[in-house]
């Protein structure tokens, strides 16, 4: 995995290098910062008048943020779930365009209402006689008034059972949507026979399936047994690969940067690696052969480990690698309001635009070598679970016995 | 990590399970097998066309190679024949020569003999002209001679002289 080293290695270089200019950006705007804030109390003012005749009870006390807090925020906001789907908001009259996606709650029976009864976190449900009301993205069950018990920072109100629609799940089943069209519509071409070649769209699909055939599951699972993972290999490539695409569009949508999605994807390789794996495998996780007694005994945990590390760091690699470029993009882009006095609107604009234009290609690429780089592993991973150790077994059943197979 | 743990939402992971898997098992069924198949399919027909290719290409050199042996030995044939055919001209001319060789010989022997014949024919006649000739001239002659009685006296006396009796 080489090849994977270079972009990460540069995404991080890049965080760095922001991070540096925007602590660096505050101390020099901290001047200004003051002439700045002398407007923003005001507008505070109004916003906190409207809010107390909106939401009588709200914990969270809304005090003037400064911008980067504001920047931070939003960020962390755009990477979690949500509950509506918003293109954009107008921070200053809470107006947002957008649509509320279902609520599907198990509490005492089956709940579903629309995410629109909680006005973007701002109002308590009522559903049925029971009050929910979400805080940072959870929903939890509260009472008429809206009350949040808070401990060291967190609620410890009892939270439902939330299987709802959310924004990422709304995304993934468009995403899957489009799949399907994408790819019936590619083997309906084939209904002529064989060699129909695709048309349109389509032909751009075909390589790809051939890539993921050719250079992914072949070489790693083998001649013989690659047919079998195919579907889930062909699935969850062009799944993650449309998932970071659609992540880089401006609709904000953030699937693959959330780790209960990594975490499942992962989980099915790691399902799908142990169960089809043979004896051989086995038998080299328990009971490696070609080694002394005491390093069986030695190398069983580690093996045993092996199992859950090989999916985990599937998990982490691709949630680490979309949550980054998602940060780094926004962060590029929150540059216009970080530096409008400093470098004037149009230059900070300028500026911003530039460095998410090269971020974002770089992105493009991450989006691809992602997918490509969890189907690899995968395919490695179900390759080593099934292959055959015809080298082994020889050795074991000659006369020279299981020692002889430590030196080869 | 903590945070992590806090965030994560297992309704979504619920959710992406149940996507993940129908989205497999329906893109396996209407997608991913008639494609693959497809593809299978068509890599299997060019790999055979290229086979019958390579063959036709080896049946054709074959068949180069076959003409080219046939060529030769219909060139050899007629160098075989052409020489042959030489062989009989001359061996013909030199049996026509030897003929008419022959025959002339013969013809002009024939000739010979026929002139020869001839020659003795004419002879013959000749001859027998002549002695015709003769004995009329002698008839004439002797018709003058004896034409009157003392001629013919004075002869036989004449003759009776000559003759000498011994």
């Amino acid at each position: 995995m080489v090849i994977s080293k270079k972009p990460i290695g540069l995404l991080a270089v890049m965080l760095l290098g922001m991070f540096t200019s925007v602590t660096m950006a505050n101390t020099v705007t901290d001047t200004t910062h003051t002439t700045n804030e002398t407007t923003t109390p005001v507008e505070h003012v109004v916003q906190e008048t409207e809010e107390t005749h909106a939401v009588a009870h709200v914990e969270e006390g809304h005090e003037a943020l400064s911008p980067k807090e504001k920047i931070t925020e939003h960020i962390q906001h755009h990477l979690l779930d949500s509950y509506d789907f918003t293109l954009f908001s107008d921070e200053e009259t809470g107006h947002s365009v957008g649509f509320s996606l279902p609520v599907i709650l198990i509490d005492n029976g089956l709940k579903v209402f629309s995410a629109s009864k909680f006005e973007h976190g701002k109002a308590v449900a009522n559903v049925d006689g029971n009050y929910y009301k979400v805080y940072h993205n959870k929903i939890y069950k509260t009472d008429a008034a809206g009350t949040l018990e808070m401990h060291e920072g967190h609620p410890i109100n009892e939270k439902p059972l939330d299987f709802s629609i959310t924004k990422n799940v709304f995304s993934l089943l468009l995403t899957a949507l489009i799949l399907i069209l994408l790819f019936s519509s590619l083997a309906k071409t084939y209904k002529k026979g064989p060699n129909a070649l695709p048309t349109g769209f389509s032909r751009v699909l075909e390589p790809l399936v051939i890539f993921v055939r050719d250079e992914i599951a072949r070489p790693n699972i083998g001649e013989k047994k690659y047919k079998k993972f195919m579907p889930y290999l062909l699935t969850v490539f062009f799944l993650i690969w449309l998932l970071n695409l659609i992540g880089l569009t401006p609709l904000g949508i953030n699937v693959t940067g959330n780790i209960a999605v990594t975490f499942c994807l992962a989980i099915c390789t790691l399902i799908i690696t142990n169960f089809s794996a043979n004896k051989d495998y086995w038998g080299h996780i328990f009971w490696m052969p070609g080694v002394p007694v005491p390093m069986k005994l030695v190398l069983a945990p580690i093996e045993i480990l092996g199992i859950f590390t090989k999916p985990f760091s599937l998990m982490i690699r691709l949630f680490a690698n979309i949550t980054a470029g998602h940060s780094v993009v926004m962060g590029l882009i929150a540059i216009i309001f970080l530096f409008k006095q400093t470098l004037t609107t149009g230059g900070s604009i300028g500026v911003s635009m530039l460095l998410t234009t090269f971020i974002s290609v770089i992105e493009l690429l991450v989006a691809f070598l992602q997918a490509f780089i969890f189907t690899m592993l995968s395919s490695l991973f179900i390759g080593m679970a099934v292959q055959d150790h015809h080298h082994d077994e020889d050795h074991t059943k000659d006369g020279l016995g299981e020692h002889d197979n430590a030196i080869v | 990590m903590e945070k992590l743990l806090d965030q994560f939402s297992y309704g979504l992971f619920f959710w992406q399970l149940i996507i993940l898997v129908v989205l497999i098992v329906l893109l396996a069924k209407f997608a991913w097998k008639p494609i693959l198949s497809a593809l299978e399919a068509r890599e299997d027909g060019i790999r055979d066309a290229i086979a019958s290719a390579e063959n036709a290409r080896k049946e054709m050199q074959a068949l180069q190679a076959d003409n080219q042996r046939i060529l030769q030995e219909a060139r050899s044939e007629r160098d075989a024949m052409l020489k042959e055919a030489r062989e009989m001209k001359e061996k013909m001319i030199a049996d026509a020569k030897n003929e008419a060789q022959a025959e002339g010989l013969k013809m002009i022997n024939q000739a010979k003999a026929a002139i020869e014949n001839e020659k003795n024919v004419a002879m013959a006649e000749l001859k027998s002209h002549v002695s015709s000739l003769s004995l009329s001239i002698a008839e004439k002659l002797l018709k003058e001679e004896l034409a009157n009685k003392d001629s013919q006296t004075k002869l036989v006396e004449k003759m009776l002289g000559e003759v000498k009796l011994n």
